[in-house]
């Protein structure tokens, strides 16, 4: 396919407005394969301005007399608003963003012909993360083995090709539990938590359906996890669905792990929001930071109606049950929803944040990310994000990372010129090649010139867990980017690079003496 | 000392507020002349000012014993179980005397005593002079003789009452008054009068005699109405606020609702509005503006000293902060006794009216995070002390009624008390040079009000973060500075000992002694030393008057253990990780 095929347009003169804070951009605006550009002309600062097609989410257009106007809605929450001259020229430019902008295939995607310089293809990703993470578990545990059962992902699609798993189950009991649980996601470990040698480990739902079967290979598995870590070891298994959302998963398949047949084990039910719901939840939070008009009352009852910090609370409470139950308990845990894609690792994730200091930093995390994450474009990332903030909003000092590398996170998980978010799973990302063909999201995000934007100039490294406060009071909405293009810049960025001056550079400082010691003495 | 009969109860338990399986703590409880002291089994005290209480409650017996809620002004709310009855009535019977004094003379100011001589307390009281702020300003200048205005502008801020016009009287002498306040001003001949009540309350008072100005009587002036509601209305906003975050196991839901219900950020917001319109008249217009409510001391006070803060960059130094509380707010006749309910009196006169205030200036700090030399805890701090009746400066409810206390001579003044302190108030991100800030224009779109969770909840550990931003930037930047102070005295060594000719190797040890390592990895050092230090004094340390209470010392693990079968769902509490 070629892509200007579905360019209408050259060019056309156009103008720009970004929002309330931004000055206007004039200039000459065109269409490419995977840019809307516009010149301003070379005296102009920005000489050229970008937007990269993947990132709209819904166009507008509307012509009067002979112009036009084009409103974007981009999925990193801008609102864009084009003033073209010509209705033709409008209508074309519409149709080519529209077009380009919805493109399904992977290997067309911008990141495929992104060629940075000073990037070498291949670097900084994270090849094979569950070996790497497998390399620390072995230090301190023998009960647990890396298994290649899935090198050509029979096993399951969306699981990579080496994951761990108890020592004492073979390869062929693994194929059958694969076998009973949903998209063949058996159980598999999460997150080795050393200091009490409990493990965190995620599935998707068994397949017990109405005739409540049982799979005595998954059964086995589950033993085995309790018996390894320490004799009389327990056991729960966190459903992110309600008790009664897990029996009626049993009509359609599904269901949940019967108290009789995993001795050790009880299960406990902390319904997380997904899918739909938060998706809304998320388009009515956006929808109610859109407008700086509205009056006090107006503003508090969408903030409570959107119940999008509700879903923050409910997410954060049960990754701190996971963590609690390994920390405080010595119990091992296995967390998982419907599919265990989507709150499943939303809670996986958090409680490694919680419990385990390697993961807050700038390394770790992305390490976890790699890990955990296989699905990013979803509202469910986002709740991600946003809970991590809140830990860092509460414990200021422990993540490596600021509030900056989440924002991009969340940039790039959307539309990005990085090949680190594309596709859903390991194994469409190694028929697409992505590994070889792409750059990764990490080398981007790792050069200096980047640090100042992403790290945390205040970060001490945290031996200790850290848990946060999820009372009401205590969280906040994160403001940085939930109002980031409707509320003008505040003076607090300021502030910001004066935490990093103090932090890290005091000679800069206004009152440093000129008669300082990196000066030679005469 | 009349009014206690019990001094000690052992074996009190102390309930964790928010704690759905009734945590609690056990120890001992004492009671004091002034305070109420509980020392739990881990020697942790916790002190409380009589003064400070607003409230005492004894609920129904239970098996376990009789529970005894005390509230305070400062927002702490404590919990006690008693095991006898006995014991617990009579402390119940003791806090209710001790905590609401008939007379003036009984307050804890007048037996306060920090050990100073005489001069040393008048010249603490002397610290704050008015008649030097007016010299500040540039008043009396040929303009003007007495009044307030603002320094760097020809426009000037006044305060007066509501007039007493009714449906028609008018009053020459304050028409020409306010005649004369227009041609003070040379820039803009036109004035504002604002008035800071809602238009209904105004028109409602014309019955009584009372009213507002009428536009045709009066030359040259603009008038305007803003909207702050009264007093009764901030009181029971504040009352509905406290029921919501005092709920145990609160859903977002409920918290958001009860915070719209409770209207109080409706009300922040309605006087930061009212500042910034007065602001905007003296900046943007150059037009001097009268500034009004009823009787000129509650929501006047906002209004001038926040529009006041906006417009001068003095007063949002340490020592300016209080130069404003005195000039708008103590000696313009705020009510402090009556708002704060020092004396047993009418309730119907208390009303959080300072604590609003204050509630506007943390906003603004928040906003603008360089502008204020002052950090939290100053506002908390000076908070407590509204309350506390320790120091003279807020007691009595005008100028007039403070000189007949003789309050100079009996009491002391608090703001020499902060000043000693000061290094504890500083906001290590303050700069008192940058242009930018010289003029504060806030934007007050509703995002930006947010529940003050550190007043409101100061008391109420397990909901603050956990690692304070704050401190970690103090220390580091006194690290810094005491860097710099090392290697300017090196360096001067170094002089010395060039110039007594000392050969050139000890010069050379003596510099790689100076600058061991890069910038980076000094900081990184200093960070280390730094988080092994215990962050005492995350947001206060003076607890009532008893700088003894360790609140934020060492807080370990009070993780509930769950039950083997159950899993506690129960999060608010964490262990201190710095």
């Amino acid at each position: 396919m070629e892509f200007s095929e579905l360019i209408r347009t050259g060019q056309a003169q156009a103008e720009l407005l970004r929002g309330p804070e931004m000055p206007p951009l004039r200039g000459t605006l065109c269409v490419t394969g995977h840019h809307l550009l516009l010149s301003p002309g070379p005296q102009a600062t920005p000489d050229l301005w970008l937007l990269l097609l993947r990132s709209v989410d819904s166009i507008e257009k509307r012509v009067a007399g002979d112009a036009g106007t084009i409103t974007l809605r981009c999925k990193d929450l801008r609102v864009l608003q084009l003033d073209i001259e010509g209705v033709e020229a409008t209508l074309d430019i519409a149709r080519s963003i529209e077009a380009l902008s919805s493109l399904e295939s992977v290997i067309t995607s911008f990141p495929f012909f992104y060629r940075p310089k000073g990037l070498r293809l291949g670097e900084a990703w994270h090849f094979h993360p569950p070996e790497r993470y497998y390399k620390r578990i072995a230090r301190e545990t023998r009960a647990w083995r890396l298994s290649e059962a899935n090198e050509d992902f029979s096993l399951c699609p969306s699981y990579p090709r080496a994951v761990i798993v108890p020592r004492a189950v073979d390869d062929d009991a693994l194929a059958r539990s694969a076998r009973f649980r949903q998209g063949g996601r058996f159980p598999v470990l999460s997150y080795y938590h050393a200091p009490r040698g409990t493990v965190l480990l995620r599935s998707s739902q068994p397949l017990t359906g109405p005739q409540k079967l049982r799979c005595a290979e998954d059964e086995e598995l589950l033993r085995a996890v309790l018996a390894e870590a320490r004799p009389g070891a327990r056991g729960f298994i966190v459903d992110t669905r309600s008790a009664q959302a897990a029996k009626q998963a049993r009509m359609t398949g599904g269901g949940t792990e019967a108290k009789a047949a995993y001795p050790g084990w009880k299960r406990l039910h902390r319904p997380l929001e997904r899918g739909r719901p938060l998706q809304e939840s998320f388009v009515r939070l956006m929808e109610a930071c859109g407008d700086p008009e509205q009056s006090m009352d107006r503003w508090l009852s969408r903030l409570d109606g959107c119940r999008w910090l509700s879903h923050v609370k409910e997410a954060l409470s049960t990754a701190c049950l996971a963590a609690q139950g390994m920390e405080w308990e010595g119990a091992c845990i296995l967390v998982h929803g419907a599919e265990g894609t989507d709150s499943t690792l939303l809670v996986t994730s958090l409680a490694q944040l919680i419990l385990d200091p390697l993961s807050r930093t700038m390394a770790g995390f992305q390490e976890l990310i790699e890990r955990e994450w296989i699905q990013h474009e979803a509202p469910i990332f986002l709740l991600f994000l946003d809970c991590v903030w809140q830990l860092g909003r509460q414990f200021p000092l422990s993540l490596e990372f600021g509030e900056g590398m989440l924002l991009a996170l969340f940039d790039h998980s959307y539309a990005s010129p990085f090949g680190t978010f594309l596709c859903n799973s390991e194994k469409e990302r190694c028929l697409c090649e992505v590994r070889t063909r792409t750059h990764s999201l990490w080398s981007g995000l790792n050069q200096p010139k980047e640090q100042r934007k992403l790290r945390n100039p205040l970060y001490v490294p945290n031996p200790l867990a850290i848990w946060p406060s999820v009372e009401p009071q205590s969280l906040r909405l994160w403001q940085g980017l939930f109002l980031r293009w409707t509320h003008p810049p505040e003076p607090s960025e300021v502030a910001w690079e004066k935490v990093w001056q103090i932090a890290t550079d005091q000679k800069t400082e206004g009152s440093q003496p000129t008669d300082s010691a990196s000066e030679p003495q005469p | 000392m009349e009014h206690i009969r019990t001094t000690k109860v052992e074996q009190v338990k102390l309930l964790d507020r928010f704690s759905t399986s009734n945590k609690s703590l056990t120890g001992t409880l004492y009671l004091t002349a002034t305070h109420l002291l509980f020392i739990d089994s881990h020697q942790k005290e916790t002190w409380i000012l009589h003064h400070h209480i607003a409230l005492v409650e004894k609920l129904a017996l239970t098996t376990s014993g009789c529970p005894l809620v005390i509230q305070c002004k400062n927002f702490r709310t404590v919990h006690f179980i008693v095991p006898r009855e006995r014991d617990c009535h009579d402390i119940y019977n003791s806090l209710l005397q001790l905590s609401k004094q008939a007379k003036y003379e009984d307050l804890y100011a007048f037996s306060y005593n920090p050990k100073q001589n005489d001069s040393e307390r008048l010249r603490g009281w002397q610290l704050v002079d008015l008649a030097e702020e007016y010299k500040r300003m540039g008043v009396p200048n040929s303009n003007w003789q007495l009044s307030d205005a603002n320094r760097d502008y020809k426009a000037a801020i006044c305060r007066c009452s509501q007039p007493l016009s009714g449906f028609s009287a008018r009053c020459l002498e304050d028409e020409h008054l306010l005649q004369a306040i227009s041609k003070a001003n040379p820039a803009n001949r036109y004035m504002y009068v604002m008035d800071t009540r809602p238009r209904l309350n105004a028109m409602a008072n014309r019955a009584a005699g009372k009213g507002y100005e009428n536009e045709d009587n009066y030359s040259n002036i603009r008038f305007q109405f803003v909207g702050i509601e009264n007093i009764h209305v901030m009181r029971s906003s504040l009352q509905k606020l406290l029921e919501v975050n005092g709920t145990k196991g609160l859903s977002v839901s409920d918290f958001y609702s009860g915070l719209e219900n409770a209207g109080w950020l409706r009300h922040i917001k309605a006087v930061m509005d009212a500042a910034i319109f007065l602001a905007k008249a003296i900046m943007v217009e150059n037009a001097s503006v009268l500034v009004h409510c009823s009787d000129g001391w509650d929501r006047t006070s906002q209004v001038c000293s926040l529009g006041s803060l906006l417009l001068d960059p003095y007063y949002r130094t340490i020592r300016g902060f209080m130069v404003l509380i005195e000039k708008d707010w103590i000696s313009f006749g705020h009510k402090y006794s009556e708002r704060c309910g020092h004396l047993d009196g009418d309730p119907k006169e208390v009303s959080p009216v300072f604590t609003q205030f204050l509630e506007c200036v943390w906003h603004l700090t928040e906003q603008f995070p360089q502008a204020f030399e002052f950090n939290e805890a100053f506002l908390l701090q000076i908070h407590e002390h509204i309350h506390s009746c320790q120091f003279g400066n807020f007691i009595g409810n005008c100028q007039k009624e403070r000189e007949e206390l003789k309050l100079k001579e009996k009491t002391y003044s608090l703001w020499p008390f902060l000043l000693d302190d000061q290094e504890k108030y500083f906001n290590p991100l303050y700069s008192s040079t940058s242009q930018k800030l010289a003029v504060l224009e806030p934007n007050t779109v509703s995002f930006n009000f947010k529940f003050w969770r550190n007043m409101y909840h100061q008391f109420d550990r397990t909901l603050h973060p956990r690692q304070s931003v704050f401190n970690i930037i103090m220390n580091m930047n006194e690290q810094n500075k005491q860097l710099q102070k090392d290697v300017k005295d090196l360096e001067s060594q170094i002089k010395q000992h060039k110039n007594k000719q000392t050969d050139g190797v000890l010069t050379k040890e003596l510099l790689n002694s100076v600058r061991p390592e890069s910038p980076a990895l000094k900081t990184s050092l200093c960070l280390k030393e730094q988080t092994l230090l215990p962050v005492n004094d995350a947001l206060r340390t003076i607890e009532g008057s008893n700088p003894a209470d360790n609140r934020y010392s060492e807080y370990a693990d009070e993780f509930s253990k769950a039950e083997p079968a159950v899993v506690s769902s129960e999060y608010g509490v964490a262990r201190m990780t710095c």
